[in-house]
This record gives structure tokens, C-alpha cells and sequence, in this order.
């Protein structure tokens, strides 16, 4: 009989297929895994102590930074809270400029899932494929805000300007580009042979635990819980859209991948929605000068590409919040990792972490 | 004319009675020359054609600036590239096993190489017609993996190590389906012979030669996939597991014989394709050597669309496809072709 054992192999935090600063310590038997232990804090910014010395809208360009691809949405779930706190009545136009804002963003945060997802069980060509979509929603932020990564766009009460001439043009010509596109995606990628060996039965996350470890966003739907937050606890005025919640039975891998895919479909119907009935009118509403919330405390969430986004800020009465605590959807996510990974595949590693599909900035803030 | 002017070489030896093992030394050093001329200007194609390919399948241009003057599609590429390798630093890392480590991009390489001394490139023009010729390539392309496990083993790096171990579990296990295909070639020429079996498909390409034909085509493109490790078969250079695989450590010229090696014997496996079933340099019209190198790179190019289109498998799916699949069709395929010859 021969000794063996285990063989511990460390990936990242520089690893090519871990999406940022993530480092798994991997307790490896062959090429079965044994354990998993993720480490965290390589990107650690300290955005939730930043946010106790500014004050609350020089706060907004900080959420950019915490899920970098979905920073619409980020803006978006922090000034709802301040909104919340303040108890401000929004005009219809600035409800309207932000669901079509937030969902160009999920989107493109879904483009960049599909691409990276797919590059990480090997095939390279549909990532540029996504990127090349993705540049188009990019454009029209460019043409919105300026900006192409982190847009700071939204403000509490409004938006930081009203949306540039030839928008809504522009926005029917991407929908109409990108439909067909999405056809071509499920072609390329969904049925194919190779991937759904790849994906089906593949680190499954239970409903029961899905629920148990606070499991959000689309990751909680591809394991059947019919839960999205934009139906559950409208905001915005997502209440006013027709668009269906996609959700998976399995729980593994191809459902948390063909969620996404699915929900892009949604994104593109309640844009169509939105665009074609947006109304004219203020893009602000008449917000003081300095915001200086009534002392207090809130938690709103809005619901991100990734998952529950949720502000929970208390107030002190003074400019700056007291505390802002952030709870971020990859962070709660990233703890089923260990779970769904014993007994897999090395090659399956990549497979999981890439459904679950975290961004290291919202991490580790 | 080759003959002649080496005849008239040969006399000229004898009459100024130079020894003869001179003249063979010359012969063959000049023979492995143009070889490796060749080798090396099908991988430098080979790598601007890859980069061009992929760009277009990606809605990219690939390399356009490298080149004189200045709009030809960065044809110059390859070259830029071959001077880079050159005068990088050479690295070894202080752990790494010396011997081992230097010498195993030579034992990749050399295969690859040695491979095209039998290949019929046209009528005629092969360095040696063995009438083992087959054989002797199957044996010797099977070396490479030696020079894998080296890289892997003398790199001392956990992500080569389990590079290595999977590209030899996956060539030795592909190698038996690859093999059993190319049985039902010989069996129809009747012949191991390189040249003898281009000359058997003078009427029918054994492509084409249903039914046997066009399964030992399909088994032999998919277990030649896996033997060149490119994708969907490409698990020892995963790079989203294992970062770049056996040659992680390497750098410089070493890296650049492992790249040689592999774009070797990506031709090497297209070219073999080519003469064993798609009746190597025959053809109406266009000279042999245009046929021969027209159905290699339509080959090349079947494998390059794969690559760029296809996501990878898992190890187990692998070996699955090898052992559970590929094997009892080949099988299957050669009492096949026993029945059709008894026929």
C-alpha cells in the first residue's frame, strides 16, 4: 500500500481565473478536492470608515467602487437609503432615468459574467464577444455621465444631469442589436455539448442552504427560490414593468449561468418598457443644499447583478453618517464556496467560483 | 535531378578520395537543414495564421502594424516575436532540477522534428521512405511526452507537476485510439509504408471510402486534438486551472522550443492527417506539393476553428471519451474493415 497524501495548492491571489484578489487554499487529494479555504482582504479599501468622514454625496462615488461592474446599481441602492432616510418624493422622470440606468448596468454586469464564465471553462472567443456588446452600453454611459467605469452619475434626489439629446434612440438601436445577440449567446455557449458537461451537476447549493447562508440575487434563484427584490420590495418604480423572475431548479452551475443569461432577456424587456414611456420632467428633486438626514437609522436594498446590495446607515443628524455599513452580495456569497467545493474537480473550481460570479471590490470594500 | 546532382557529388568524393563518411555527414547535415528550415517557417506561419484566425473569429484584426510596408497584415509578426524570445533572459528558478529542467524542451522538440523526416511532401520528396514509415512516426511523436513529464517534474512547481501528469495520463491514453484509426488505414493499403498509402488512395481518398473511411478520419482529427493538446482537449496548459501548465517556469529560448515543438507538431498531425486520409499530394491540376500543403492546412485550419470556438472538458470527460468512446469505435471500426475487405 502506498502513503499518499494531500497536496495543498494555493489559488491566487493572482490567479489568472479568480477574478480579482481572491486566494483559495486548496487541500487537494489527486485532483479531488478536500478543502477549500478562501482567504479575503487583499483589496480591503476601508470604504465603510471612508464614508463616516464625507459627507453623504461625496459618499457616492465611493459605491462606484465596490461591485466595479454594476456601479449604476451601487449608486442607486446607496442614495434609495439616504432617500429612505430623508423621506425625499422623487419626480417620475428621475424613477424612470434610474431603472433604464440600472438595468443597462445589470446588463452589461451579466455581459461580463457570460464572457468571463465562458473563458473560464476554456472557450476565449465569447468573452470579446460580450466585450464587444458591453462597449455599447458603455457608450451610452459615456454619453450620459462622462464616465465609463465609474459612473457617479446618480444623486440624492436625482440624477447628477438629465439624459443628453438622442438617448432613447440610441438605446432602441442597442436593444435591437443586442436581442438577436442573445440568441447567438445560447447558441454558442448554452447548448453547447461541452459546456453543459461541464456545468450540470456541478457544485449544487441546495435551496435549504442557498436560504441558510444568505444567498442573494441570482445565485438564490438558479436554486429555485423565486426571490428578486425589484418584485419583493419594489423601489424605484419597478413596480410599473412587466418582467418575469427566471429561476433554476438544480441549483448548480448551469442554473446559476443560465439565470443570468435569462435575466438579461428581462433587463432587455422592462428597458423597452421604460424607454418607450419615459415621461418628461424634473431629473431632481428640491433637495437641500447641504443633506443633513434627521437622526436616525435605515437599511435599504436594491437588488444588484450580483445579489442584495443593502446600505444600513445611521444618522447622527450632522453631514456625514455615523455609520454606513454595506452588506454586499458577493461577500455573503462567496461563503458557500467551501461548501460547494468538496469532492469536484480541481478544473471544477473554476467552473464554481466563475458561477457564483464575485467581485473582489464589494468583498472586501 | 535531386539524384543526379547528388551522384555527381558522390563521384567527386571519390575521385579526389575524400572519405566517404564525409559526404554522408554533409548529405545529412544539409537533408536536416532544409527540414528545420521548413519546421521553422511552417511554426512562424503557423503562429500569424493562429493570431489572425482567432482575431477574426473574435471581431478583432490580430497583428496589423508589424509589418513592411506597413499595411500587410502584420506578416512580420512572428518574426518580432522569435527576436523577443531570443534575447529574453533566461531563467532557472533555484529550486528547479538543472539537468532535467534544461533539457526538457530539447526531448519535446526533438520528436516533433524528427517526426518530418516521414512525411511524403510530394512524389518523391521524402527524406527516407521507410517502409515502416507509420510506425515510425507514431513512435517516435510519443517521446514528446517524456519531455513533458521532465518539464513538469524538474520545474518544481505544483502547477507543472499536475500539468505534467495529466498530459501523460491524456496522450498515452489517446494514443490508443489514434493508433487504431491509422490500423484501418494500413489495412486497406496493406502497406505501413508512408508513400505506398498516398499511393493506395490514387483513386478513392480513404476519407472517403465509406464506411470505414470517414470514422477512422473522425476518430484520428479528435485523438490528434487531444495528442497536440490544443482545445477542447488542451488540459495540460489549462490556464484558467493551472496558470500556462508544464512550461509555467519557463522563459526565453526554452519557452520558445516548447512553442516550436507544438506548433511542430500541430502541422506534423495535419500533414499526417492529410496522407493518411485525404490522399496526400494527389490532385488534378496543381502540383503535388500545393495539394499536400492545401489538405495540411485545411486541417490546421479545422483544428484552429475548434480551438476558438470550443470551451474545454474536464479530465474525467477526458479519459471517458478515450477509453469508453473513442476505443470500442476504433475497434469496432477495424472488424469493420475486416468484413469490408473480405467482402
Amino acid at each position: 500500500m502506498i502513503k499518499t497524501e494531500e497536496f495543498f495548492v494555493n489559488m491566487g491571489p493572482q490567479h489568472p481565473s479568480t477574478h480579482g484578489v481572491l486566494r483559495l487554499l486548496l487541500e487537494l487529494d489527486g485532483e479531488v478536492i478536500v478543502g477549500c479555504t478562501p482567504h479575503i482582504g487583499y483589496l480591503h479599501r476601508g470604504i465603510e470608515k471612508i464614508a463616516e468622514m464625507r459627507s453623504y454625496t461625496q459618499f457616492i462615488p465611493f459605491t462606484d467602487r465596490l461591485d466595479y461592474l454594476a456601479s449604476m446599481n451601487n449608486n442607486l441602492a446607496y442614495v434609495q437609503a439616504v432617500e429612505k432616510l430623508m423621506g425625499i418624493d422623487l419626480p417620475k422622470r428621475v424613477k424612470y432615468i434610474r431603472v433604464i440606468m440600472a438595468e443597462l448596468n445589470r446588463i452589461a454586469s451579466h455581459l461580463v459574467f457570460w464572457g468571463c464564465y465562458a473563458q473560464d471553462l476554456g472557450a476565449v472567443t465569447p468573452f470579446l464577444y460580450a466585450f464587444r456588446e458591453r462597449e455599447k452600453i458603455i457608450d451610452l454611459f459615456e454619453m450620459t455621465c462622462g464616465a465609463r467605469l465609474t459612473y457617479n452619475y446618480l444623486r440624492i434626489g436625482g440624477v447628477s444631469r438629465d439624459l443628453p439629446e438622442g438617448f432613447k434612440d440610441k438605446v432602441l438601436d442597442f436593444l435591437k442589436y443586442f436581442k438577436p445577440r442573445l440568441v447567438e449567446y445560447d447558441n454558442l455557449i448554452t447548448n453547447n455539448e461541452i459546456f453543459i458537461k461541464r456545468t450540470k451537476g456541478i457544485g449544487i447549493l441546495s435551496k435549504e442552504d442557498a436560504l441558510a447562508l444568505g444567498v442573494s440575487g441570482p445565485n438564490l434563484r438558479a436554486s429555485g427560490v423565486r426571490w428578486d427584490l425589484r418584485r419583493g420590495i419594489p423601489y424605484a418604480n419597478y413596480e410599473e414593468f412587466e418582467f418575469d423572475i427566471p429561476t433554476g431548479s438544480q441549483g448548480d452551475c448551469f442554473d446559476r449561468y443560465y439565470v443570468r443569461v435569462e435575466e438579461m432577456r428581462q433587463s432587455v424587456r422592462i428597458l423597452e418598457q421604460a424607454i418607450n414611456s419615459l415621461p418628461e420632467g424634473e431629473f431632481k428633486a428640491k433637495v437641500p443644499k447641504v443633506i443633513k438626514p434627521p437622526e436616525g437609522e435605515v437599511y435599504s436594498a436594491a437588488e444588484n447583478p450580483r445579489g442584495e446590495l443593502g446600505f444600513y446607515i445611521i444618522s447622527d443628524g450632522s453631514s456625514n453618517p455615523y455609520r454606513l455599513k454595506v452588506r454586499a452580495p458577493s461577500f455573503i456569497n462567496l461563503q458557500v464556496l467551501p461548501k460547494l467545493l468538496v469532492g469536484f474537480k480541481v478544473a471544477d473550481v473554476i467552473a464554481v467560483v466563475g458561477s457564483i460570479d464575485l467581485v473582489m471590490g464589494e468583498v472586501d470594500r | 535531378m535531386l539524384k543526379a546532382i547528388c551522384d555527381f557529388f558522390k563521384s567527386l568524393f571519390i575521385e579526389y578520395n575524400i572519405p566517404l563518411w564525409l559526404y554522408n555527414l554533409i548529405y545529412i547535415t544539409i537533408i536536416a537543414l532544409i527540414i528545420i528550415g521548413f519546421v521553422l517557417l511552417t511554426v512562424l506561419f503557423l503562429t500569424w495564421l493562429e493570431r489572425k484566425l482567432s482575431a477574426r473569429f473574435q471581431s478583432r484584426l490580430g497583428p496589423m502594424r508589424v509589418a513592411w510596408p506597413r499595411n500587410l497584415h502584420g506578416w512580420a509578426q512572428p518574426i518580432a516575436d522569435a527576436m523577443k524570445l531570443l534575447i529574453k533572459e533566461d531563467i532557472i528558478s533555484k529550486s528547479a532540477d538543472r539537468w532535467v529542467f534544461t533539457l526538457a524542451p530539447l526531448v519535446v522538440f526533438v520528436p516533433a522534428y524528427l517526426v518530418y523526416l516521414a512525411i511524403p511532401f510530394a512524389k518523391g520528396w521524402i527524406v527516407k521512405d521507410l517502409n515502416i514509415g507509420i510506425l515510425y512516426i507514431i513512435a517516435i511523436s510519443s517521446l514528446g511526452v517524456i519531455g513533458i513529464i521532465m518539464a513538469g517534474w524538474g520545474s518544481n512547481n505544483k502547477y507543472s507537476l499536475l500539468s505534467a501528469l495529466r498530459s501523460a495520463a491524456q496522450m498515452v491514453s489517446y494514443e490508443v485510439p489514434l493508433i487504431l484509426s491509422v490500423i484501418v488505414v494500413v489495412m486497406l493499403t496493406g502497406s505501413l509504408s508512408m508513400v505506398k498509402i498516398v499511393e493506395a488512395q490514387k483513386n478513392l481518398w480513404f476519407v472517403f471510402s465509406f464506411p470505414v473511411g470517414p470514422l477512422a478520419f473522425l476518430i484520428y482529427l479528435t485523438s490528434a486534438t487531444a495528442e497536440v493538446n490544443r482545445i477542447p482537449f488542451d488540459l495540460p496548459e489549462a490556464e484558467q486551472e493551472l496558470v500556462a501548465g508544464f512550461h509555467i517556469e519557463y522563459s526565453g529560448m526554452k519557452f520558445a522550443f516548447f512553442f516550436l515543438a507544438e506548433y511542430a507538431n500541430l502541422f506534423a498531425v495535419s500533414a499526417i492527417c492529410a496522407t493518411l486520409f485525404l490522399g496526400g499530394w494527389q490532385g488534378p491540376i496543381l502540383p503535388p506539393l500545393v495539394w499536400f500543403l492545401l489538405k495540411s492546412y485545411l486541417i490546421v485550419l479545422i483544428l484552429m476553428w475548434l480551438r476558438w470556438t470550443l470551451p474545454r472538458v474536464r479530465v474525467d470527460q477526458l479519459m471517458n471519451l478515450a477509453w469508453k468512446v473513442l476505443l470500442p469505435l476504433a475497434l469496432i471500426n477495424i472488424a469493420l474493415t475486416g468484413i469490408v475487405m473480405m467482402v
